[in-house]
């Protein structure tokens, strides 16, 4: 039991730095949200705990593992080191939101079918980077591969299976696919 | 970590920027936040308020013109990344940028961000200082350019006031003959560089060196030009035996510290070794 005092103690600390809580607004995944959040919140917390969008995975929480790797209007970002509230009227994509249906996409499939997974806290983020570097270069080559996902760390695979999928995925990507 | 509690400010004007950054102490520049907010999560800062520049669009641009390539203080490394004109206008500034961080960061990271952030081992703060860079700011007091060589002045310390901004970063013209080169070496492309060093020099009618410049980045607390080194390649053809002695005396001239990345002996050979290399392809 935490005495009278305790509580007032701790409600004057909550009030000195009592941030003002700040209404944003942007789009995850098609859906445009409004959300309250302090300004300290990073964007991979809102959207795990405001958003319930638990697919983003966090990992270092400092930058360096990019599990938490997310698109903001079309780039790769870690949400980690993106304030919720930089986040105002952009548009988000997650993991969950990589697929128009019911169905993974033919990146996830090739993951899959490659092993590039065993534990698979990193694939999130191996997933959404992947698919920022393909929707843009289409026809990169497995050195560009390995130098993009050089920043997402995997502690399962080597990485080997993941480069494979990505590069199978290429074909999919491309307009007249091959 | 969980970051620290604090107000949030997001200005659409310079003038409002810097009047928030001087209305509150440490009230703190938010740019890319992609060292800053790190430095938040590992809880080494506690800023009452955060001013978001990311409205100020005039902090945006690259320009390049008679007066050498000017980079906005918003400019992200992708933005260099995707400039066709640099590879021309400051090939040295394009190559060292494609150092810096991985794919994720190099899309948030900006030019001003990493200036006054002064990691020592951060390329930009390298580059501006070999390029006897202005950095242009503007503060309470109202606007100021200070030269690179005077910004740096210790590990994640400059010159800056609390309540100034930096606007941007002036690169001297480049000529379109220079040599240059630049050498890297970090455990992995993206990492923290444990050495790195820069070159350029142009050449005088006889193909001997002018204007040598020599900076290296990752061997001390700040960003260093090697003026021993520069004064031995000027008026000299640079050939193998002159880019021995470069290296010689570029070891010579480092005193690096030791930390768990590296050792004091090895971080100094490291960067002999990076002048060695960004000599020989500037002499290629």
């Amino acid at each position: 039991m935490i005495p009278k005092s305790g509580y007032r103690f701790s409600e004057k600390i909550m009030l000195q730095q009592s941030q003002m809580n700040m209404s944003i607004r942007f789009e995850v995944n098609g859906r445009a949200v409004e959300v309250e959040v302090e300004p300290r919140l990073t964007l991979a917390d809102c959207l795990r705990h405001a958003l319930h969008l638990t697919g983003t995975h966090i990992g270092c929480e400092h930058g360096v593992c990019g599990a938490c790797t997310v698109l903001v209007d079309g780039a790769a970002v870690r949400s980690c080191l993106m304030l919720a509230v930089q986040a105002e009227g952009a548009t988000v994509l997650t993991v969950e939101g990589l697929s128009e249906d019911a169905d993974l996409t033919a990146l996830q499939k090739s993951f899959r079918k490659h092993h590039a997974l065993q534990c698979g806290f990193c694939t999130p983020g191996m997933i959404t980077t992947a698919h920022a570097l393909l929707s843009e270069e289409p026809d990169c080559d497995a050195a560009r591969v390995r130098e993009v996902l050089s920043g997402n760390l995997c502690r399962c695979t080597g990485y080997i299976p993941i480069v494979e999928a990505v590069l199978e995925a290429r074909a999919a990507y491309r307009k007249d696919p091959a | 970590m969980k970051l620290p509690a604090f107000d949030y400010a997001c200005p659409t004007t310079l003038p409002e920027a810097v009047q928030l950054l001087a209305s509150r102490e440490d009230a703190k520049a938010l740019a890319g936040g992609q060292s800053l907010v790190p430095m938040l999560a590992f809880r080494l800062l506690h800023p009452a308020l955060l001013v978001d520049l990311r409205k100020l669009a005039d902090l945006r641009g690259i320009r390049i013109g008679e007066n050498g390539v000017t980079l906005g203080a918003m400019v992200r490394w992708r933005d260099i990344e995707d400039d066709r004109r640099l590879t021309t206008a400051h090939p040295l500034l394009k190559a060292a940028v494609a150092h810096v961080a991985h794919y994720q960061i190099r899309n948030r990271g900006t030019v001003g961000g990493s200036i006054a952030h002064a990691d020592p081992a951060a390329e930009m703060p390298g580059i501006a200082l070999t390029c006897e860079a202005q950095i242009a700011v503007v503060g309470s007091s109202g606007a100021r350019v200070i030269p690179a060589a005077e910004f740096f002045t210790g590990a994640l310390t400059t010159a800056l006031a609390p309540d100034e901004i930096i606007v941007e970063v002036r690169l001297p013209p480049w000529p379109a003959r220079r040599r240059w080169g630049f050498a890297e070496f970090a455990r992995r492309r993206g990492d923290f560089a444990l050495a790195a060093a820069a070159v350029f020099y142009d050449e005088d009618a006889r193909g001997r060196a002018a204007n040598a410049h020599v900076g290296v980045i990752g061997v001390a607390d700040r960003p260093l030009r090697l003026p021993t080194v520069e004064a031995l390649l000027n008026g000299e053809k640079i050939d193998p035996a002159t880019i021995a002695r470069a290296e010689t005396a570029a070891a010579a001239a480092v005193d690096p510290p030791e930390d768990i990345h590296a050792g004091a002996d090895y971080r100094r050979a490291l960067a002999a070794t990076m002048v060695e290399r960004a000599l020989k392809q500037a002499a290629a």
